[in-house]
Formats: C-alpha cells, structure tokens, sequence
C-alpha cells in the first residue's frame, strides 16, 4: 500500500503545477519544497528545461559567481523564481526585513536578499509561506522589500504570479493588485481560511480542494526527486522522505 | 622563493586593518577567511565598517557581538539553513549598529562601478521598496537615452579592505579563485586585498593555462597568510565542507550574551575552558 501524500509532497505537486511553461526554472537558498517542485518539472517535461538550485554546488552551471544569477535575471534569461516573506499583504508586497520601525524594530529578520531586484525582472514568481496565520498574511507589510505591483512607467516584466501555504493556493490578480483563492488542501474550510488571512481576497468561481498528485508522480517525488534534494536540503529530505 | 610578496601570519594581516575600516567579505562558504576576522577580533579592532557581499553571516556576527563594527552595508546578515545571526539580531533591535539595508545586485552593482573607476552605476528594480527609503544614498534617475523610464543609481562601493580565503597563492601572490569570481569583483573594487590561503603553489599559477583563467594577478593583493582550515567552520569549495554542527554550536550559544562571550573566549581569544 501507498502511503498517503504529505503536505510537503502536495505542496511540491502543487508549485510544479504552476511552472508549466517555464524554460529555466531557479530556486534560492532556503527554499527546499520550491527546489524540489523545479527538479519534479524537469523529471516530467516532454522538452528539455533548465533547472538551477543555487542552494546547492551540484544542481546549477554558473561559473561567473553568485552574481551571475541577477545578471542572468536582469537579461530576462530566468523565467521563474521563488520568493517569500516574514510578511506577505494582500498586494503582493513582502517584507524580509522587521516588523516597527526600520530604524528601531521590535522585529528583525536578516534582510531583503535578492527580492527588490528578482521579484520585477523574473517573469513568474511564486510566493511561498508555509505558516499561513494572521501574523505571516498581513493587511499591510510593515516595511516593503519589494512591491508586489509597479507603476505602469517603471520597467517591471515580473511579479506575484501565485501565493502558496500550508492551507491554500491562491492566484495574483495584476490587474486588481490583490490574491483570489483557487483552492483549499485537503481539510481545509474556507471559514478557517478566511481567519486566517489578514487580507481581503477574492474568491474563485469554481473553488476546489488542491489536486493531489497521482501515484506516479508521487513515486517520482520519493525517488529521483527526493534523491537530488539531499545534497542541498539533507536535513529537509531525511524529515519528508526518510533516511 | 617568493619573490614580490612577503608571506605575513594571521595576526599580522589583521593589525594592517585600523580602527574605522571598510572591509568587505563574501558570503558564507565561498572563501570566507574566517580566522582573518577572529585575529580581527583578538586586534581590538573598533568601528569597522562590513560589506556583506552581497550577503554575510557568522563572521559578522562575531565582530558585532564583540562591538567592534558600527556599520553593516549587505543585504542579508543570516546563518543560512542554521537560521538567524544572534548578535546581528540583538544589535539592530537595541539600536546598537547602523544597518544599511541592501539587495544582493546592488552589492554587486555598486562593486563593479568601484572595479571601474566610475562614480555610480544604474540598477533596475528597487523603485517602490522601502530600501529607497531607508538608503539616502540611492536615487532615482530619468534614464537619459530614452523617454519616461525611471531607473535607480547607487554610488560606488570601495572598500579599504576586501579579505578573502582560498585554497592556493602562488610565490609571486597570484590567488587562484576557482569559480568563486565574485572575489576577483570584490578585489577588483577595494583599495588593498588581503588573503589567507590553504598553501602556496610553488611556481607561478599564471603560466599554467588552465589555472590562469582562474587565477587573480598579485596586482590586487598587500598581503598574505597561509593558514590551514582558515575557512573554519565554513567550508572551502573542494578541500572541506562546512562543519554546520560548529554553526549551530555558535548559533545556540550565541543567543545570550553570556553564552556568546563564552563562546568567543573559547574560538575567538582560545583561553583554554575554565577547570571546573
């Protein structure tokens, strides 16, 4: 028997979802779940696409430095990128930095990395957060990293394409510069979403519970994919996949 | 024989850094000469200005903890997948250090118009973060080549110091990089480079064809050590991995001021441990 998918391995499946049409798909330090989701895209893609895990010495082929990434983004040669925040609003804006005042925070947290640069110049960026509360989801960041929308004049090709938690999977509307609920995970009501959320959102016509992946997909999940993760998440693939 | 460069220890190379310096080092486990800043720390040094290029860590955070910088220009101070940097997180909540908050191509961008001689350098992004607001120093600009296309501008970064670590220094002072080019940027940029390295090649790296193009000319660099493991406890590409069982030792005690002043009279003035 099959042992049930885990939230982690929805929510790989999930991401992976989202890259469908990406050539050159790249993950940054922190981001195991995202990393593992552009590793299932290359296992599944009819054609070849190009994966680079810049968590890892093994799983990319820059060679001129870590700068060459944001050189490569400025271009236009990375499609999609994976961005977080401490707090993330119901515009798209996400904070690394602290919560208070910049200059005297109550919270601090280690800064803003490549987001002011990656989040307008990556065609399709996806948010994830795992932890979905009131605290993590906020009405309005306490200080912006990075603007989830741009003034029409200021050279933008990127921004939010979607929103992931533990809870649900939500799209960016660009347009009306605000999230709208695509669906639920499994177990999940829309009532405790609601709660959840610090921001105003809208909600999808057809809402549905987040597709599951198949058992082939699973199977690819825990194995060629699990295998890769463990040279730069060892920690992360041991607690999802085992030893 | 080495010819143009003195080779120089530890102790020395820090005492050439004085009070007020701007010093720049790279990320975490990409060359880090992380016993350069602990003979940094042992000098006294005060009022160090650092450039996390584009991000920095453990280094850093040992340098604050001690006092002994004011200023961090960087985009990230982190621990990585160990987590937070303590005394980087205790500092900026009780005002203790000027944090000059940045994103990793601005690092970048600010080094390669100091490599170039030139005053600033234009960026995209940025326009709408609360980094231009907290950054009186970058500003907005029409871009004088077409209409309606605002673009940001950062002056140059030029440090005094860039400090690095690698595995090779030939007899003449040539410092091979391997991909680690960053450091050639960093280098390139500052007004003196010091480095620690593993050993010294004995011959010159530059008429070796498939070294040379890794390789960063003695032009750059005012001093030298050798120093095993000096890396330690990040890794060096090649020759050792990070010993992240040491990061989360340094993370744990490191957050509380005791336990952080214990860990530096251990790894940082090495008084042998109390006897119970």
């Amino acid at each position: 028997m099959i042992e049930p998918c885990k939230l982690e391995e929805l929510l790989i499946f999930t991401i992976y979802r989202l890259l469908d049409d990406s050539k050159h798909i790249t993950s940054g330090m922190a981001s195991p779940i995202p990393a593992a989701a552009a590793l299932l895209a290359k296992q599944l893609s009819n054609e070849p696409i190009r994966v680079s895990v810049l968590a890892s010495q093994h799983l990319h082929s820059f060679t001129d430095g870590s700068s060459e990434v944001f050189d490569l983004a400025a271009q236009g040669r990375i499609d999609a990128f994976f961005l977080s925040g401490g707090q993330i609003d119901g515009s798209g804006n996400i904070n690394l930095v602290g919560i208070g005042d910049h200059a005297n925070p109550k919270v601090r947290w280690s800064g803003s990395f490549g987001s002011a640069f990656l989040y307008y110049l990556v065609p399709k960026v996806i948010l994830f957060r795992f932890e979905h509360t009131p605290r993590t989801l906020v009405e309005k960041v306490d200080f912006i990293s990075a603007p989830g929308s741009s003034a029409p004049h200021v050279y933008r090709r990127g921004g939010p394409h979607a929103l992931l938690t533990n809870r649900c999977l939500f799209s960016f509307d660009k347009k009306r510069e605000r999230f709208c609920l695509l669906s639920l995970h499994q177990g999940e009501d829309l009532e405790t979403v609601k709660d959840q959320t610090g921001f105003e959102f809208d909600i999808s016509a057809d809402l549905r519970e987040t597709p599951q992946p198949d058992a082939a997909t699973l199977a690819l999940i825990r194995g060629e994919v699990a295998t890769l993760l463990r040279d730069p998440y060892p920690t992360f693939a041991e607690t999802v996949f085992g030893p | 024989m080495i010819d143009t460069m003195r080779v120089a220890d530890v102790e020395e190379l820090a005492k050439m850094i004085p009070d007020g310096a701007k010093i720049a080092v790279l990320k975490n486990q990409t060359g880090v000469p992380a016993e350069l800043f602990r003979a940094i720390a042992r000098n006294g040094t005060k009022r160090l200005h650092i450039v996390g290029v584009p991000t920095t860590g453990y280094v850093t955070d040992i340098l604050i903890g001690l006092g002994a910088a004011d200023t961090v220009e960087t985009s990230a101070v982190t621990l990585d997948e160990i987590g937070m940097a303590p005394r980087f997180i205790d500092a900026v909540t009780h005002g203790k250090i000027n944090i000059k908050d940045s994103t990793c191509p601005a690092i970048y961008s600010g080094l390669r118009a100091g490599e170039k001689g030139i005053p600033f350098i234009p960026i995209r992004g940025l326009i709408g973060s609360d980094i231009m607001t907290v950054r009186d120093d970058y500003m907005i600009i029409d871009n004088p080549f077409a209409e309606n296309d605002p673009i940001v501008v950062l002056p140059a970064i030029i440090p005094d110091f860039a400090l690095i670590h690698v595995s090779l220094v030939d007899e003449l002072g040539n410092v091979y990089l391997g991909t680690h080019r960053d450091m050639a940027l960093m280098a390139h940029a500052s007004k003196q480079c010091l480095v620690t390295t593993e050993a010294i090649y004995e011959g010159n790296l530059l008429e070796d064809p498939l070294m040379a193009a890794s390789t960063m000319s003695s032009i750059y660099v005012s001093g030298i050590a050798v120093v095993e493991k000096g890396a330690w406890p990040h890794g060096l590409q090649g020759l050792y991995p990070a010993d992240f069982a040491h990061q989360q030792y340094y993370r744990e005690q490191a957050s509380s001021e005791k336990g952080f002043l214990e860990y530096v009279d251990e790894f940082v003035y090495l008084k042998s441990p109390a006897i119970a």
